[in-house]
């Protein structure tokens, strides 16, 4: 009886660690980091988090789950509500749909695969974005985020793939 | 026990890929339609907003701290290296700044006397709530930072929010706890301006990159780049004089202004009631279509 309760709380846990953790990262990348110009090149980082997951546990970040995460970039970043919502549901869904192909690869074309969908997804945010405001937005800013971005990837994916490997081994 | 869901699930596998499918679809769509409630009904947008940004405020709050003194440390070690240079600079500086203070205690006399002899009405008095930036965030498609302060400390919509370097933006969401201020870089702000010296009036238009711009500038003024940019006061949201910038370029794409705020330096910020609100509500909502131009 105990036992079974201690198994439920340690899968509901697991279930919930990709959705806590991409939360956590969408909070971090809202921190004030006094480096100049960082402001207007802080990278994604819940992108990295659910490429990883839509590679490797699909199963355990839903749609909806994505959803959810996408409108709380947009609450708190001041964005337009649902350019992050659409921009990481479709994200998510292509990565998904790839997973097959990407999953078990060597690190660089896991990271090459990062690269190109994410790239994808940021003209899709500039092109939302423009249309939204009925003008043309200044490219150079979405280009800086996506190379820091694109940058950052490997450290925060191998920081993923530890947590996976220790802790969802068996989800 | 074991064999009845696995059958079950046998047969509820295609309904369960339809049915994700499906939800995928209705997900973009609500998306899609969230941006078109956002663009219709931004007060609601707004209100929504508001309650997050307090949900979350003690979050960040709390993560911020750590940030700012690791980042303060690093300031510290870096400001060591050159305390020589730094002091020669600063003993200059005071030299300066003396003779400055002598002419601004002279002229400050000069003014009140001026004042007192024409009757002037007086600006409404200014109350300072000071706040400690606590987000700070968006790119090519939102500026605004968020502050550990709101209605609680007496922070309302649409004071002004000054920075140690000049103006800063103004609070575009004050909530219980924490409030968003619209920076003035950002795409939806507009601030009426004046040049310092020639008087000449515009509007400086944020583009959510690093330079707003002036618009409604007529090519007869002639505007140079190195010229102060203040408030000028005109529409009654903020205070006449507060420096805002100085103008960086001018080209035929238009007039581009560089802030003398920066955004890594924001550490502790000033809302300031000016006791002049209230046409901003009405006014900035339809400030992006009609500003436009």
């Amino acid at each position: 009886m105990r036992r079974e309760f201690f198994l439920r709380l340690d899968r509901l846990a697991r279930n919930l660690t990709p959705f806590g953790l991409t939360l956590a990262l969408i909070i971090l990348g809202m921190l004030p980091v006094r480096i100049p110009d960082y402001a207007s090149v802080a990278p994604i980082l819940a992108a990295i988090s659910l490429y990883h997951w839509a590679v490797y546990r699909p199963h355990l970040l839903p749609f909806v789950a994505v959803f959810l995460l996408g409108v709380a970039q947009d609450m708190l970043s001041g964005a337009p509500v649902g350019l992050f919502a659409l921009v990481f549901l479709t994200f998510y869904g292509a990565v998904v749909l790839q997973r097959r192909f990407l999953a078990g690869k060597s690190f660089p074309v896991y990271w090459l695969g990062f690269a190109i969908v994410w790239f994808l997804a940021t003209l899709e945010l500039w092109v939302l974005a423009s249309a939204f405001h009925v003008t043309l937005l200044d490219m150079k800013a979405f280009l800086f985020q996506y190379l820091v971005t694109a940058g950052l990837f490997p450290f925060v994916a191998w920081i993923f793939l530890r947590w996976q490997q220790a802790f969802l081994q068996q989800a | 026990m074991e064999e009845r869901p696995s059958t079950f699930l046998r047969l509820a596998e295609p309904l369960r890929g339809f049915v994700q499918r499906f939800t995928y679809l209705g997900l973009i769509l609500a998306a899609f339609g969230l941006m078109l409630v956002g663009k219709a009904d931004t007060v609601l947008v707004d209100r929504t907003r508001t309650h997050v940004t307090d949900a979350v405020a003690p979050i960040l709050d709390a993560m911020s701290k750590p940030v700012t003194t690791f980042t303060r440390a690093v300031d510290n070690v870096r400001d060591l290296a050159d305390i020589r240079a730094e002091n020669a600079r600063l003993r200059e500086e005071n030299a300066r700044l003396r003779d400055w203070q002598m002419a601004a205690r002279k002229l400050d006399a000069e003014n009140q006397a001026f004042q007192k002899l024409l009757n002037v009405v007086p600006d409404s008095a200014v109350s300072h709530h000071t706040a400690r930036v606590i987000a700070d965030s968006g790119s090519g498609f939102s500026h605004s930072i968020i502050l550990n302060a709101g209605k609680g400390q007496g922070i309302r919509d649409g004071q002004a929010v000054l920075g140690n370097d000049g103006f800063v933006g103004r609070i575009a969401g004050a909530g219980s706890r924490a409030s968003r201020v619209l920076l003035i870089t950002d795409i939806n702000s507009r601030i009426p301006v004046v040049i310092e010296e020639t008087r000449v009036r515009a509007v400086m238009a944020g583009n959510n990159s690093g330079r707003p711009r002036l618009l409604h500038t007529l090519p007869s003024q002639r505007i140079t780049p190195g010229q102060r940019v203040v408030t000028s006061g005109h529409g009654g949201a903020f205070p006449a004089g507060l420096p805002v910038g100085i103008v960086a370029a001018v080209t035929d794409g238009g007039i581009e202004v560089q802030p003398y705020m920066s955004r890594e330096r924001l550490e502790f910020v000033r809302a300031a009631d000016f006791g002049l609100g209230g046409i901003l509500e009405s006014n900035d909502r339809a400030g992006p279509a009609s500003g436009g131009k």
